[in-house]
């Protein structure tokens, strides 16, 4: 047993010490600094000692999500009550960014459970689902996942053809679901699909419901730590007590994803910071033609600009953090943030990667890994180019959707 | 039982030290400031003590107002309360005289702290309460439990470990691996904002030592290798360069 443990962790110390070259910490409380810290030596201890390993052998560590639980990632921003954080959007945002400074996938599965699982269960949930599902859900002792997308419907979710029927005692599911995070471990799915009227509305469909399977996704390049599967639904009966009674149409999922989105814009930073701090650190290690390559102007351009890039995008999301506590954020603006954010990281990584020069294509360092990760933030949650058409809409009033 | 665990606001093991002033003063400009490590493990022993035993947890630290989000923190680990003595932490016996004044005021049964402080590395202060509290004062403590009125411990010692029972109260400066560092939870956090922290003032202002001057080790010199069969060359250098044969 230890001999595998060893081989799992990684030798090398995290020595990751964060980004601010505008004062940016002044924004901050605090407590946003406490939160941040705790989160950051969570990353270090859990999660950067063997996440090299888990991505390479495509491993989900099912172990973590009872450690997210006890340190409070899971719906931070869900009342106490129900056993959430209680704390503020800018919380929020920061332990996305700490968790994906380690790592994008497990990120991706602190999102889901909070933001995709934990938040239309507090907010369009009946008071017994939410004692039922969210305790749990927040302590890690229940896993759960978001299902939308399907096969043939994944820009244009309300196109979805899953669907039920009202058999009078129960609901009948059909239909299937497809990138589906954490699936194939999840004890619950929260899953949007259409009533005979064609409205789309929210079921939680529980593991061991008779017709319901979760077949995982293989062969994934791209968020290796975390799971994807998909839900296949061949004629669940749905308890009715399980449908979310308290909001109905597109424009409910559409809500969860705000606040998933809004964590990504965050988290984006994180994996943005880790390669540049893995950059400037080997630039100024590796010595060619007789000098650290940190003294080429051209590695300075490329360290100058992944700086500026990450401190506009610390400003973008810390000011999009502040209105999302005046609850004054609309999707656009999530949009907006979601977009440059995440394309800011994947640009950065891809520089990062040149700096390593032939070092960077390994395990050694984090760059490949966060790389690949991010093709997969950049397409889920409303893709670079669809979060573009809704910034058109809201600046022309027509839709280019269709 | 109540215990009482004396922190100190120390800054990061990776800043950079930089002085001010003639070499008088500290220069706080960017470095970030911790709970001293050997104090971090004294606290983690005192929330498993405290949980286990029930009772009441007090964190301690001599420190102007900065020194507040250290004393939060320690608070989300899990301390029920927390007291800051308003004063610049001028000597250790400056220190030592508060803390042993708010320690009899408190009536703790347990009195921890770090084996030092990692600032200034005096290392004095938990036996400078004990002298003035007249209670055993025992350090490094890597081990510690507690039965009954009576504490367990395992010391520190040149080469090996000494096992040591003593009868509360006492005084003991820990050091690894008597607990492992606690890291704040979400929730701890939330709830350390409604938990107590009283600001008290300095019951003395007597000071055995004062600080003249700093100074920061020489920088590291550039190495030079010479290669294993070339030791011609490494005396040649030794001797004109290095000026050490
Ligand atoms: C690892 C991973 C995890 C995921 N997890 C989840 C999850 O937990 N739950 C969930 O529901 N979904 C999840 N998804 C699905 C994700 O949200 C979808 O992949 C995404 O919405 C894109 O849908 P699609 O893959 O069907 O691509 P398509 O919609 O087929 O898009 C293909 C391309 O066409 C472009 N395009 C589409 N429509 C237009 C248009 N009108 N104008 C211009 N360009 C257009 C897109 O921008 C894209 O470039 C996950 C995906 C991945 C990769």
């Amino acid at each position: 047993m230890e001999a595998v443990e060893a081989k799992h962790k990684s030798q090398k110390q995290d020595q990751f010490e964060g980004v601010d070259f505008y004062q940016i910490d002044d924004l901050l409380s605090e407590e946003h600094k406490l939160v941040r810290g705790a989160i950051r030596d969570f990353v270090k201890k859990e999660i950067s000692p063997s996440i090299e390993q888990w991505a390479q052998d495509a491993h989900f560590p099912y172990e973590i999500v009872r450690k997210f639980g006890e340190v409070g990632a899971f719906g931070p921003q869900i009342p106490e009550t129900y056993g959430g954080g209680g704390l503020d959007y800018i919380s929020y945002g920061l332990i996305m960014q700490e968790i994906e400074r380690g790592d994008s996938g497990m990120r991706s599965t602190a999102s889901v459970q909070g933001s995709l699982v934990m938040y239309p269960i507090y907010k369009f949930g009946s008071e017994e689902q939410r004692n039922k599902f969210l305790p749990k859900l927040a302590s890690g002792e229940m896993l759960g996942c978001f299902g939308l997308t399907e096969p043939d419907h994944g820009s244009n979710p309300s196109g979805m053809t899953t669907h039920f029927k009202d058999m009078g005692d129960h609901y009948l599911l059909n239909g299937a679901k497809m990138w589906i995070s954490n699936s194939p471990k999840a004890d619950i799915a929260v899953v949007w699909a259409k009533n005979e009227a064609g409205r789309i509305h929210g079921l939680i469909v529980e593991r061991g419901m008779e017709g319901f399977s979760t077949p995982e996704t293989h062969n994934k390049w791209s968020l290796r730590a975390s799971c994807t599967g998909e839900l296949v639904f061949d004629n669940v009966k749905v308890p009715k007590e399980n449908l979310l009674p308290n909001k109905s149409g597109l424009g409910a999922p559409l809500m969860c994803l705000d606040s998933a989105r809004f964590g990504i814009a965050w988290g984006a930073i994180g994996a943005a910071m880790d390669c540049y701090d893995s950059a400037r650190r080997y630039a100024m290690e590796r010595i060619q033609f007789d000098k650290p390559i940190a003294s080429f102007q051209l590695i300075q351009k490329k360290l100058a600009e992944m700086l500026t890039e990450i401190t506009k995008a610390q400003l973008l999301a810390w000011k999009l953090g502040k209105m999302m506590n005046e609850g004054k954020a609309t999707t656009s603006h999530i949009s907006l943030a979601k977009r440059n954010n995440v394309a800011m990281a994947l640009e950065i990584a891809r520089e990062a990667r040149q700096i390593h020069g032939g070092m960077g294509i390994t395990g050694e360092y984090p760059i490949m890994r966060h790389m690949m990760n991010l093709e997969s933030v950049i397409t889920y949650e409303g893709t670079h180019d669809i979060h573009l058409l809704i910034l058109g809409n809201e600046i022309t009033g027509i839709p280019a959707f269709k | 039982m109540k215990i009482l665990v004396c922190i100190t606001h120390v800054p990061d093991t990776t800043s950079k030290i930089q002085f001010t002033d003639n070499n008088t003063k500290f220069d706080k400009t960017g470095v970030q400031f911790i709970i001293g490590p050997y104090d971090d493990y004294a606290l983690a022993r005192a929330v498993e003590l405290r949980d286990q035993t029930g009772g009441e947890l007090t964190v301690l630290n001599v420190g102007e107002a900065e020194t507040e989000p250290t004393l939060r923190k320690a608070l989300a680990i899990g301390a029920d309360k927390a007291i800051r003595v308003n004063a610049f932490p001028k000597d250790a016996y400056f220190v030592a005289l508060q803390i042993a004044h708010y320690a009899k005021e408190g009536a703790y049964d347990l009195i921890l702290m770090g084996r030092e402080s990692i600032d200034f590395n005096g290392g004095m202060v938990h036996g400078m309460v004990g002298e003035l509290l007249g209670m055993p004062s025992i350090s490094p403590v890597m081990k510690l439990d507690i039965e009954g009125q009576s504490a367990k411990m395992a010391r520190e010692i040149e080469g090996g470990k000494e096992y040591i029972e003593v009868d509360l109260p006492f005084i003991a400066g820990c050091q690894e691996p008597i607990a492992e560092w606690k890291i704040p939870n979400m929730r701890g956090i939330m709830s350390a904002r409604t938990k107590p922290l009283d600001v008290v003032e300095t019951i003395s202002d007597e000071t055995f030592s004062q600080v003249n001057a700093f100074q920061l080790p020489p920088a590291k010199g550039a190495v030079q290798l010479i290669d294993k069969d070339n030791v011609e060359e490494l005396v040649r250098l030794l001797k004109n360069e290095a000026k050490i044969l």
